[in-house]
């Protein structure tokens, strides 16, 4: 439960950071130091559970929450001594780096944004450690380096600092993807993805087929993460991050993700050659190129980071080195990297806080006016170098001797690669403390001063620490070190002491020699070589991961824009003509055509209907021939057609759907005679004695081979399917046999649709619904094209008496007024029609859908000729809660069922006897299609109406400018 | 009768077919008009073609399913045409909106440089 609450605090802590104000600089960081430290108390207090155990027994702390337990997955906490040292490393880092950061962020900064990814970060990252589930390790590894990606640009107006972060992402990330794929495998092999069970079958993964692409796969995800080479090059521009995040991210806890996860899975992984190769390999090249590269920095952080990306890859060689001696020793320097580096960070951004200025070709002499600051510096700097006494002197040694005991076996490479490691750092950290030494620099952007006390309390700590275990290592770090190591080795525990002194020996006379070649070597390199004047890291700088990386996101980009340009187009024809060929295309090459099929006519022939057709064909295509200049004429034609259909209905046994159809009929013309007048006018090029060009006659004919072949197709296929005879026993058989019977109601088609299969019609009324307010929603914000704002010439015509007048006008002088009151008498006739249809529904034709169109057609019509100010101003019509009622009552009936105990959507029938109308029957599937008929009935007026507002507004908006049209077209 | 609403399936989709892959938005609703009539009928014919058949069990007693048209093509069909017209009332919104926001009617929002 505590482990729970170590991970929901910062979460919860985040979402509170995120919502302050943004100059509450004091709570946020009192919010988030707090939050920090009270998960440090319970780290400390776990302590007592899990470092009783015996040796080799370390005792674990477990808590789990079911997550897809079908799939074996659980959401697992796990602390164990490894995960309570890194637990502790990220709390207590991260305690300090709040208080620092109070202090380093400027007033103009948004603070609340800066706490709240630093919260989210911390929650990811003791995700990461305590997870015990690899996926659940996945996901927290993914999103720290989300986390860490929003860091990076926390000053999104530097390009620098979007770069950076858009590297540290793209490079995280992808190590992250094909960790992914590691773990799965790894899962795979073991057969279950909890941590437990991977830890305790190494020997099983070590012998499978499959070992080297998982130890691959995982070790790109690990060596990503922590800056190894090849892909080292992405923490150097994450420095661009303010620097309590480079402080606490990219030295002490991010980066240290990918070696924890090697750490993690040492037992199961390690201990191959494979596993030295790869690991220790990685490990070398990343310990000596970070190391010679940045002596030769001049940004005060960009040689701590590379320092950085050097001591990750003693720490990754270590661990490749596979022995347990060394194993001990990586953990101790990833304690003593953490304490000595950080420091280092926060001093390197007082410097650049004070002075103004990170560059050490400009920084000197900075001990005169910094000397707190700068004694605290040099003493850490003396821990990175590894000068006895501090903490970095003892794991240096650790790794020196490991070298030895390598190298010893083959060649003196490893431990000379060592001594070199060990001069560089000396070197690279004399380079660092030269700041404080020599005359004060006058050109310093600011007058540096020492900072605030509390800024400089953390660097404080750390030294500190620093120093008390670099003098008594074993009584300050011993038993917390030990459980750690006892988490990972288990068994394998070797002895080993930590202590100063160890006698005279060989990795003693390393250090020894390291310190004095690296003081030589400074002072060769700063007078002999011009190290303050070199531009580029000798030697190295043709290998630039940077440019790697670049180009190939340069090349990823353009190759896909080339993909696209060839094989993608952004108009619509070229697709449609795509679509339709490969909708022909396909099937005619999946089945044996024609040769299937049997000519022999069945049916009886009716002149009258094929006369019918006749008409439906010609209208059909004659609409086709006049859509482009004569829209109306293709409008009337298409109604034409529709009209057809309808009747065609009508004479196959298909009532309902012949009244729909006819019903949509009408409202569809409405519909698009009232968009007609938004489109540009189109003269034949005729007139405009213009003639086609060959191209597009191409075109033309190209498609007409299309459409040709398409209307052919389908004609075939609908004749194939109409000589055949009906299947037997289709679901059809069931719904017309129980209509009646359990629907209560004798039109099958009705009781389909609101009794058998009305979750469809409620999903179908929903859609109605939502398309209606998207309608109303895009009309709201209509602009029409400049040409189609004035009164269109159609209505300005002299001839006619009302041009001129407003819809207004035209109303209080009797314009149309037989036909308008005419249609205000039939309004109530229409509204009993629907009525009628929507009563008879259930048992003849008719329903919710034709009366709910016949209804607002009864409408529309009043619009129509009464004009939409006159209809508004008598019938207060809200279409808006027509929908919601309408849904309402559709969902509410659904829902009903539920109190009776039964599944949603269970219709019922009631008899009741009234007075005088006698027995009736009232199945609730009434109450349903009454909600179909509100929303219908919403829907279409909305729509409808909606439009025709239009019109309306812009009559009112442009007065002015339509008067001078108007008298020009009377004279 | 089973030949003459097969090549009506057939001209009237070949007519919509047309028109969709025509420049103006105009004729591409016109086009889609068509098509769904087309569709329309072709799903309709799947419970073949019967006449006075309505599919209303107004008789008492048993009930034989072969006497009456298949409802359930039926009932899909005319769910289908209230949502074509509601698809036709976005379209068209869409088209109008267009028009108004790039001055053209041509379907891509731009004149096709000949």
């Amino acid at each position: 439960m505590l482990l729970l609450l170590l991970i929901l605090m910062p979460v919860v802590g985040s979402i509170i950071a995120a919502l302050m104000p943004t100059n509450a600089r004091n709570r946020e960081a009192w919010l988030a130091g707090g939050i920090a430290f009270v998960g440090l108390l319970i780290t400390a207090y776990l302590y007592t559970q899990i470092g009783t155990g015996e040796l080799g027994t370390g005792d674990v702390v477990r808590y789990q929450l079911e997550w897809m337990p079908d799939y074996g997955l659980n959401f697992i906490l796990r602390m164990d001594g490894l995960a309570w040292m890194f637990s502790m490393l990220i709390l207590g880092i991260g305690v300090l780096v709040v208080i620092y950061a109070r202090y380093y962020m400027s007033a103009n900064d948004p603070v609340p944004r800066f706490f709240s990814f630093l919260l989210a970060f911390m929650a990811s990252m003791l995700g990461v450690v305590l997870s015990g589930n690899l996926i659940q390790l996945v996901v927290f590894w993914e999103l720290t380096s989300l986390t860490s990606f929003l860091l990076i640009g926390y000053w999104h107006h530097r390009a620098d600092a979007r770069r950076g972060a858009r590297m540290a992402f793209t490079v995280t990330a992808t190590g992250g993807l094909c960790l992914l794929v590691g773990v799965l495998m790894l899962g795979h092999i073991v057969g279950s993805y909890s941590l437990d069970v991977v830890l305790a079958s190494g020997d099983l993964i070590r012998a499978h087929p499959w070992y080297l692409p998982t130890l691959i796969l995982i070790a790109l995800g690990a060596l990503t993460k922590s800056a190894q080479f090849p892909f080292h090059f992405w923490l150097p521009h994450a420095m661009a991050a303010p620097t309590p995040v480079s402080a606490f991210l990219h030295s002490a806890t991010m980066v240290k993700a990918g070696v924890f996860l090697l750490m993690r899975l040492w037992p199961s992984l390690s201990g191959t050659p494979e596993w030295t190769l790869i690991i220790g390999g990685a490990g070398l090249c990343t310990l000596l190129i970070g190391a010679f590269t940045a002596i030769f920095q001049h940004d005060l952080k960009g040689l701590l980071a590379y320092s950085t990306i050097s001591h990750l890859g003693l720490i990754t060689l270590l661990l490749g080195i596979g022995t347990p001696l060394a194993m001990v020793a990586a953990l101790f320097h990833t304690l003593n990297h953490a304490t000595f580096k950080a420091s280092l960070f926060m001093a390197a951004g007082i410097i650049d806080h004070e002075s103004g200025t990170r560059d050490m070709r400009h920084l000197r002499g900075l001990f005169k006016v910094l000397p707190y600051t700068a004694t605290l510096a040099i003493v850490a700097s003396a821990a990175m170098a590894g000068v006895p006494l501090l903490n970095g002197f003892l794991s240096k040694e650790m790794f020196f001797a490991e070298a030895l005991a390598v190298g010893s076996a083959r060649n003196w490479s490893m431990s000379a690669a060592a001594v070199l490691m060990g001069i560089f750092s000396v070197a690279y950290s004399l380079r660092f403390i030269n700041v404080f030494f020599g005359p004060l620099a006058t050109d310093l952007p600011r007058a540096p001063h020492e900072p605030p006390r509390w800024m400089r309390f953390p660097v404080e700590l750390l030294v500190l620490c620093c120093l008390i275990v670099g003098v008594i290592p074993g009584l300050s770090v011993g038993p917390f070190l030990n459980t750690a190591v006892i988490s990972v080795l288990g068994e394998q525990t070797p002895g080993y002491s930590l202590a100063v002194w160890h006698g005279f020996n060989l990795p003693l006379l390393m250090s020894v020699m390291a310190l004095g070649g690296g003081v030589l070597l400074y002072i060769w390199l700063r007078t002999r070589h011009g190290l303050i004047q070199s531009n580029r890291v000798p030697f190295l700088y043709r290998f630039n991961g940077k440019q790697a990386y670049e180009s190939t996101m340069l090349r990823i980009s353009s190759s896909a824009s080339l993909l696209e340009k060839l094989l993608s187009t952004r108009r619509v024809q070229p697709q449609l003509l795509l679509m339709i060929t490969l909708l022909l295309a396909v099937p005619l090459l999946i089945v044996r055509p024609v040769s299937l099929l049997t000519f022999s006519d069945n049916g009886e022939f009716s002149p009258l209907f094929a006369g019918l057709w006749v008409i439906g064909a010609i209208c059909a295509v004659a609409a086709a021939w006049q859509a482009k200049y004569h829209r109306l004429a293709a409008l009337s034609l298409v109604g034409g057609v529709g009209i057809v259909v309808s009747i065609t209905f009508l004479w196959l046994s298909a009532p309902d759907l012949a009244l729909t159809q006819l019903m949509v009929e009408t409202v569809t013309t409405v519909l698009i005679l009232l968009g007609l007048r938004w489109l540009p006018a189109r003269i034949t090029p005729k007139e405009l004695n213009m003639r086609a060009t060959r191209l597009s006659w191409f075109r033309r004919s190209r498609d007409m081979v299309v459409a040709v072949v398409a209307g052919l197709c389908m004609s075939i296929v609908s004749y194939a399917v109409l000589v055949r005879s009906a299947p037997v026993g289709s679901i059809s058989d069931f719904f017309m046999t129980r209509a009646l019977s359990e629907g209560g109601g004798s039109n099958v088609v009705n009781v389909l649709l609101v009794d058998f299969r009305n979750f469809d019609t409620l999903g179908e009324i929903a859609v109605l619904a939502v398309v209606a307010l998207t309608v109303y929603a895009l009309l709201r914000r209509f602009r029409p094209a400049p040409e189609s704002l004035p009164i269109p010439a159609q209505q300005t015509n002299n001839v006619d008496p009302a041009a001129g007048q407003t819809p207004v006008q035209q109303v209080e002088s009797g314009y149309l007024m037989v036909p308008a009151v005419y249609l205000r008498m039939l309004l109530p006739i229409m509204v009993v029609i629907a009525a009628y249809f929507f009563i008879r529904g259930h048992n003849l034709p008719g329903g919710g859908f034709v009366a709910g169109l016949t209804f607002a057609v009864a409408i529309i019509v009043q619009y129509m000729l009464g004009g939409t100010t006159w209809v508004e101003k008598h019938l207060r019509l809200q279409p808006h809660r027509w929908i919601a009622f309408g849904l309402i009552i559709a969902c509410a009936t659904g829902l009903g069922a539920w109190l009776f105990g039964y599944p949603f959507l269970t219709t019922h029938t009631a008899h009741m006897t009234l007075p005088i109308l006698g027995e009736i029957h009232l199945p609730s599937a009434f109450i349903f299609d009454l909600g179909v008929f509100g929303v219908v009935v919403g829907s279409t007026i909305l729509i409808l109406v909606a439009l025709a507002h239009q019109s309306v507004r812009s009559h009112r908006l442009p007065i002015s400018n339509i008067a001078p049209v108007i008298n020009k077209e009377a004279n | 009768m089973e030949a003459v609403i097969a090549i009506a399936i057939g001209i009237m989709f070949g007519a919509g077919v047309w028109l969709i892959l025509r420049p103006r938005s105009f004729q591409v609703i016109t086009g889609l008009l068509l098509i769904s009539y087309a569709v329309n009928l072709f799903i309709f014919i799947m419970g073949r073609l019967s006449i006075n058949q309505a599919p209303l069990t107004l008789g008492e007693g048993a009930i034989d399913p072969s006497l009456y048209a298949d409802p359930l093509p039926q009932a899909l069909v005319l769910t289908a045409i209230v949502i074509g017209f509601a698809t036709t009332a976005l379209y068209l919104v869409v088209m109008i909106g267009a028009r108004g926001l790039t001055g053209t009617d041509h379907v891509d929002g731009k004149e096709m440089d000949k």
